[in-house]
């Protein structure tokens, strides 16, 4: 497979499994599209992760914890891009933060991470998430935004053999393999997204990266 | 679960299992499904290519396990991680109950591991006063209801929406509705607490990587990426089978298990956890993590000659779903902890005898789950061995020791056979079936109607049927079996007319007998192995280019159990394997050898529809032969998605559990009438007894007739 050809594969193989993807030229566009994601979020309001039904009293109270101001989760931005996306945000009134997200476990609207690689053949995205932020930013988020360079696309995971056996070796590490929205079959065997992790994945698939 | 005392209670189990309508039309809907869908599932890669390498990383990793683990061991402390190891089940809930009590743990997330169900983890721990929950939604359900899951991969595939509704309605304390969407989203939110809550995270792993250190789980939900984050301490349980040298040799497992387990290409989320990672919960900032690797008897194992291949298991669930038994009474009666076919092997061994007594029994031989195994365990042969190593133990039936005292003493089993014919008259009548059986003898056999033995045998009308070849082009000998020697002799009588004018020499060496596999099929080892032998020296290879079978049952026998069960003696290894390969089954033989015409059949027939023997399509790897004749022959042959289904009577299997037998072979006719056919045609007399019988009992309006009988009917002349 060719650049060209891994950047196609990944993407349908990612939506196939109801990812969205976009392609943007620079990491600048990626992050307004994130904002966008945010701003239209809160016009249909709350998607639907649980707090809309009648829960017993601890998980109730968990839900009233979340804010009611947006927020967006990026722990993972060079301070360059982080600059950008706290200029973005402002006007709108969506809060950012980059550390923490300990104390947000009742849930946030945007979790934004880098994806270290890409795997074409399964539209899988590879993060490093050792630092506990990067992994709650990807856990509790009900949307997952997860920004790729198009160079970091490997036709299979074969292909990543060694460089996974570097990272881990190079360890304590925690790498995740994320394809789609988290998902169950598990009632009925009718498919459910969202069950503990993100109820949706967005990828942006960076050009000049 | 397996708690029967005897097999009468083990019966009682299985039928009300087959009366729970919800779980039948569950397991029915997905097992069907997974059947139509599963060969698309490695459309592609190499599925071939794929169960090698899982077979050589697992054989291969546990033979260097003690180098493996100490290389895991050394590079996982270096990072902060504590190794463990535990000899048994009770070892390992002893080291992660004192994990939780040295850390102040009190309450515990868990996610699925069919490992820690092994042990029995949970009960242990909450005995101990720590508060478990299963945070992997199926298992969750599982454990507010009390139960065992019942398939590895989908536990609470028995449970309707309406009895999680309620179940949820009683945790929430609000009455909730059916809507599985919103049930899994009230689940989120209930459990999303008792992640926040909880001090210890347990999880299993799918594959553990020495080299680095590393442990690789495969999920969907994401409740283990929870459950290994938010609380201070992680414990992951993993059998010592799941130790690979490198990420090299996990690879193939993560392709191979998705896909045979649900079709996905890769899960939703893969997770890689080397060492102690940041935990900002736990004091120093570091996760406390602890690995406990469970010995339980694998180690010994992997030594077997016969059973360590059981250990290359991914527990991926495929062997139930092809299960025609599991598909009808689902894993709680089928399985112990581990369910399914492995289960039935497994459970001698980690849950012992008493557990796995009747429940080995539970087998047609059908051969489906082999078929589908990703890691290329030979699951019908091991369940066989289990049988026999369960047997070896306790007195022999009397079944066993009748049957294998006369078959293998042929001509006495030819004399009883021939004194048969006279003492069946008065229950005969004027029938091809007997007919008045006392109810005693017949028990809950009923639901198929029993042939009777023809007035004469093939051997007997032999001389009159032989063809008189001067020139012949081919020679073959046919190995008739008893069925169709002293039962269905028009079987054989019509083969040897459609060799009529083709210039082939039929031979039928009399001094043959029963070829051994209803004994095998009783665990009856030497008993087979002395039938083989007599085989070997009637039917001598070198002197016919072929050995035809119109018994695919006989033929897979003798062509793969034969060079298995004699093969390693000394000079007859050789012998047996000419022998071997040269037994072919009757449609292969007419189709590729002799080759029959198109112009020699009507130009059209009756709808027809087909039944593949399991020891056929499966055992004998022949799929287009029969197919390819029903048409040549100008029958109108209707394909049917289940033609590969057994046909339920595996043998002995349906005396030992007859209700399942009969529940199996009426599902099927059902959907064959559906198809408005008017033949049913097989390759085996066993299936024809099967099929023929049950449509005798309930007067279905399908001809049911084996292949040859088909196409002399189809004969013009
Ligand atoms: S051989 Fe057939 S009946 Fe026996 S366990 Fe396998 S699938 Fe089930
Ligand atoms: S025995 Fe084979 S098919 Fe069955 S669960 Fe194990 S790997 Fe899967």
């Amino acid at each position: 497979m060719n650049r060209n050809q891994c950047i196609q594969t990944f993407i349908s193989k990612a939506e196939a499994v109801s990812a969205g993807v976009i392609t943007v030229p620079h990491v600048q566009q990626a992050l307004e599209h994130v904002v966008t994601l945010c701003t239209d979020k809160e016009a249909c309001r709350l998607l639907a992760s649980g707090c809309e039904h009648p829960l017993s009293q601890e998980p109730a109270d968990l839900c009233r914890l979340k804010e009611w101001s947006k927020i967006i989760a990026a722990p993972d931005l060079a301070a360059g891009d982080l600059e950008t996306l706290t200029n973005l945000c402002r006007p709108l009134g969506i809060r950012l933060i980059e550390k923490g997200l300990h104390s947000h476990l009742g849930g946030l609207d945007i979790g934004l991470t880098w994806a270290r690689y890409g795997i074409a053949e399964n539209g899988t995205l590879v993060l490093d998430s050792s630092r506990e932020d990067i992994r709650l930013a990807g856990m509790i988020s009900e949307i997952h935004t997860v920004l790729i360079g198009a160079s970091s696309i490997a036709a299979t995971a074969d292909d990543l053999l060694e460089p996974l056996t570097r990272l881990f070796a190079d360890g304590p590490n925690y790498t995740a393999f994320i394809t789609g929205a988290s998902r169950t079959a598990d009632i009925e065997r009718v498919l459910a997204l969202g069950v503990h992790g993100p109820l949706e994945l967005h990828i942006c698939i960076v050009q000049d990266c | 679960m397996q708690y029967a005392n005897s097999l009468h209670e083990y019966r009682k189990e299985l039928k009300q299992a087959l009366a729970h309508e919800f779980q039948r039309k569950a397991l029915e809907n997905f097992t069907s499904s997974y059947r139509k869908s599963r060969d698309g599932y490695f459309a592609d890669c190499s599925l071939e290519e794929i169960i090698q390498d899982i077979g050589l990383a697992k054989d291969s990793s546990l033979k260097q396990f003690e180098a493996l683990y100490q290389r895991f061991k050394a590079k996982a402390e270096a990072m902060g991680v504590q190794v463990h190891l535990a000899r048994n089940d009770r070892e390992a809930n002893e080291i992660i109950s004192e994990i939780a009590a040295e850390n102040q743990c009190r309450r515990v997330v868990k996610t699925k591991s069919m490992t820690a169900e092994e042990v029995k983890l949970s009960d242990f721990l909450q005995e101990k006063g720590l508060e478990v929950t299963e945070c992997d939604l199926g298992e969750w359900i599982i454990q507010l209801r009390e139960e065992v899951p019942s398939h590895m991969v989908l536990p609470a595939i028995h449970v309707s929406k309406e009895e999680v509704g309620k179940l949820f309605s009683t945790v929430t304390g609000h009455t909730q509705s059916t809507d599985i969407q919103s049930l899994v989203k009230v689940a989120r939110r209930e459990l999303r607490q008792k992640f926040i809550e909880a001090d210890m995270g347990i999880s299993g792993s799918n594959f553990v990587i020495a080299e680095t250190g590393t442990l690789g789980m495969v999920t969907n939900e994401g409740n283990l990426r929870l459950a290994t984050t938010l609380p201070r301490v992680h414990v992951a349980l993993v059998g010592v089978d799941k130790l690979v040298p490198t990420l090299k040799e996990a690879l193939p497992i993560l392709k191979g298990l998705p896909r045979n387990a649900t079709g996905q290409s890769i899960s939703s989320y893969v997770t890689w956890i080397t060492g102690a990672n940041d935990c900002l919960a736990a004091p120093e900032g570091k996760k406390i993590m602890h690995v406990v690797f469970l010995d339980n008897g694998r180690l010994a194992l992997a030594r077997d000659p016969v059973f360590s291949q059981a250990l290359r298991c991914v527990r991926c669930g495929a062997c139930a779903n092809v299960c025609p038994v599991y598909r009808l009474v689902g894993g709680h009666v089928y399985g112990h902890v581990y369910i399914g076919p492995i289960g039935l092997i497994l459970t001698y061994f980690f849950h012992g005898r008493e557990k796995d007594k009747f429940l080995a029994q539970n087998c047609l031989n059908c051969q489906a789950c082999k078929a589908v195994c990703v890691a290329g365990i030979d699951l019908p042969r091991l369940i066989k061995e289990i049988q026999a190593v369960i047997q070896a133990d306790e007195p022999r039936p009397a079944l066993n020791t009748g049957l294998a005292t006369v078959l293998t003493r042929r001509k006495l089993f030819h004399s009883l056979l021939w004194s048969g014919k006279y003492l069946q008259k008065p229950i005969q009548g004027r029938s091809k079936y007997l007919r008045h059986l006392p109810q005693f003898l017949l028990g809950d056999q009923d639901f198929k109607a029993l042939p009777a033995l023809a007035g004469k045998p093939f051997r007997d009308r032999w001389e009159d049927l032989k063809p008189r070849v001067t020139r012949p082009r081919y020679r073959i000998a046919i190995f008739s079996g008893c069925l169709q020697d002293f039962v269905y002799p028009e079987h054989l009588e019509q083969f040897v007319r459609l060799m009529a004018g083709r210039d082939i020499a039929v031979e039928f060496p009399k001094d043959q007998g029963c070829c051994g596999l209803p004994v095998l099929m009783l665990g009856e080892k030497e008993a087979a192995r002395q039938i083989a032998r007599h085989n070997l020296r009637a039917l001598d290879p070198s002197q016919y280019d072929a050995i035809i079978t119109l018994c695919a049952s006989c033929g897979s026998h003798l062509k793969e159990n034969y060079p298995y069960i004699i093969g390693r003696r000394q000079g007859v290894g050789v012998k047996v394997r000419q022998f071997a390969d040269k037994i072919m089954d009757v449609s292969s033989f007419l189709r590729n050898v002799a080759q029959l015409e198109s112009n020699l059949f009507a130009a059209s027939g009756p709808r027809t529809a087909y039944h593949a023997p399991c020891h056929l399509c499966r055992g004998l790897q022949v799929k287009d032969a029969p197919r390819e004749l029903l048409t040549l022959a100008g029958l109108e042959y209707v394909p049917n998605p289940d033609e590969e289904t057994c046909c339920g009577l595996g043998g002995t299997y349906s005396m030992k559990f007859p209700e399942l037998s009969a529940s199996i072979v009426q599902d099927k006719l059902e959907r064959i009438e559906a198809l408005d056919v008017a033949y049913l045609v097989t390759d085996c007399p066993g299936c024809v007894m099967q099929l023929k019988g049950t449509v005798e009992t309930e007067q279905r309006r399908l001809t049911v007739l084996h292949m040859v009988e088909a196409l002399a009917r189809q004969l013009k002349t």
